[in-house]
């Protein structure tokens, strides 16, 4: 895959905890996660908020925590990353919009962290720079002298687009940057990233709100107890019949405009041996309570389940 | 039985008021939604109607008697964040016995996991914890339930599951919901009547 931007292959995270005095546990939060993002193309990480998505947009820029271990590649370009590779590209290849203002410095003015730590001599066609870009995303210049807490939400959301996009990225990992936003503020965001994608930039979009998947991805992933299980395409949403994983059908008929309809079962807290929906799948049989589905490729839709390996062999 | 609020005006700061003269009328056989947008004060008057602010102007009553505040209060809110209403030091079974303890046929209801009551807050995700917030207010004394924003951060399937149980319990017990949501389309399914917090608010 040539014009691959980035590809993620069977990563896992895992964060060792202490539990009691010196006993340690180990918390996996994501498991064998495999996704890619080509050029020009928004690619939606759905889950549900407190899944651990958001580590995943942490582990590409190797912000991990330092108790966090992440196994398996992040490839960007046909290149593998290491953590000194990350470092370089971060900042200038590959930028994060944050989720929240709090990922801001609150004691310095929104201009002075946009441009980021420049040489003198630079210092000034940065600021020309930071002023183009303010201006194209509907910033007034006096923003730039503003401290993080007297923005607004919606400026909040704009100022760290913009300062994601100082450098000219490649690929942009957008981590949650709806939330909280009124109708009008989230639609500016959805225009906001499909722009970016025209440009020719690839975006990694993390969420929780499927409308924001289904309005602005190519393809959304949907992640679920720590896997995702199907990679489909957007417009395959519209339809529950070209949806493959039962959780994912009932994700979408569970919406208020399809229906509202009730499925029970909760996702499993602690690692379980068989497939992560067992319990509470309606077509599950006796292979997927001990063994675990890979993610595999079905007519170009990635899906995680025993049923389609089946038709595979 | 009705509860009622009645020309509620609040300010955080002086001279610049968030509600006016703002009432409400809910019946407790049914779900008032309301919608508006954030910052709106939507949030602040869900916390006037349920004690939680009390040097507001105006009244709330319950079929026009005011509200005895020494017992258990009879209008429970129910919030966005679970995990920031729960004691982080407190295990979940003395989270939700704090109020009461619901029969084990509730907690199924609620789809509960007894191996959950053993564990801290936060081992365990917002929708677990959400389910244990609705439960622990609905305290047989609980008449009334102000629900704000209560799956605006859950995922699709749980938001379901949550919503149902709710509604289905508060219907055979006769306890009204004032549902906060700016989701118009949750609202279209789960309320009998729909407001819109900028018509009520006379600002």
């Amino acid at each position: 895959m040539e014009n691959d931007l980035l590809t993620v292959q069977n990563v896992s995270i895992s964060f060792t905890q202490y539990v009691q005095g010196l006993q340690q546990h180990i918390l996996k939060v994501i498991s064998d996660l495999s996704l890619s993002v080509k050029e020009g193309e928004v690619v939606a990480i759905l889950g549900s908020s407190g899944s651990g998505k958001s580590l995943l947009a942490h582990a590409i820029l190797g912000i991990l925590p330092e108790n966090g271990q992440c196994d398996g590649t992040i490839s960007f370009k046909g290149e593998v990353l290491t953590q000194e590779k990350k470092e370089e590209l971060r900042g200038e290849h590959i930028c994060l919009i944050p989720q929240s203002v709090n990922f801001l410095d609150p004691l310095m003015k929104v201009r002075e962290q946009a441009i980021g730590d420049v040489k003198d001599e630079e210092k000034e066609k940065a600021l020309k720079h930071q002023k183009e870009i303010f201006e194209k995303y509907g910033l007034a210049e006096e923003v730039g002298d503003m401290y993080p807490f007297e923005l607004s939400g919606g400026m909040a959301r704009k100022v760290l687009l913009s300062t994601a996009l100082l450098s000219d990225p490649e690929l942009v990992v957008a981590d949650e940057p709806t939330p909280g936003l009124d109708q009008a503020s989230v639609n500016e965001t959805i225009n906001d990233i499909k722009r970016l994608a025209q440009e020719g930039k690839g975006v990694l979009l993390i969420t929780h709100e499927i409308d924001v998947a289904l309005k602005t991805a190519d393809r959304i992933a949907i992640f679920y107890s720590g896997y995702v299980i199907e990679i489909n395409k957007a417009e395959n949403f519209n339809d529950v019949n070209k949806l493959l994983h039962p959780y994912t059908k009932s994700l979408i008929e569970a919406l208020p405009r399809n229906g509202f309809k009730l499925t029970s079962g909760v996702q499993p807290l602690e690692e379980v041996d068989g497939c992560p929906y067992f319990e509470n799948c309606p077509i599950r049989s006796d292979i997927c309570q001990n063994n675990k589905p890979d993610l595999i490729d079905h007519n170009g839709i990635m899906i995680r389940c025993h049923n389609f390996d089946k038709e595979v062999n | 039985m009705y509860l009622n609020a009645n020309n509620i005006s609040y300010a955080y700061k002086k001279n610049k008021p968030i509600l006016k003269n703002l009432s409400i009328s809910i019946p407790d056989n049914k779900v008032i939604g309301l919608m508006g947008d954030s910052g709106s004060g939507k949030s602040t008057l869900c916390k006037v109607i349920s004690g939680y602010i009390k040097n507001y102007t105006g009244t709330v009553t319950l079929d026009n008697n005011l509200i005895e505040t020494k017992d258990f209060y009879p209008i429970q809110l129910i919030f966005q964040h679970p995990e920031k209403t729960m004691n982080p030091k407190w295990k979940m079974h003395k989270v939700l016995s704090e109020s009461w303890n619901p029969p084990q046929e509730l907690m199924d209801t609620f789809g509960l996991k007894d191996n959950w009551l053993g564990r801290w807050p936060n081992e365990l995700s917002g929708g677990e914890l959400q389910r244990f917030s609705i439960l622990r207010a609905l305290n047989p004394k609980t008449k009334f339930i102000i629900a704000d924003e209560i799956s605006t951060m859950l995922d699709a399937v749980t938001q379901v599951q949550i919503w149902d149980a709710l509604l289905d319990y508060c219907k055979q017990n006769k306890i009204g919901i004032l549902a906060v949501s700016h989701d118009k389309e949750l609202l279209e399914v789960i309320a009998d009547d729909i407001l819109l917090f900028n018509e009520i608010n006379k600002l």
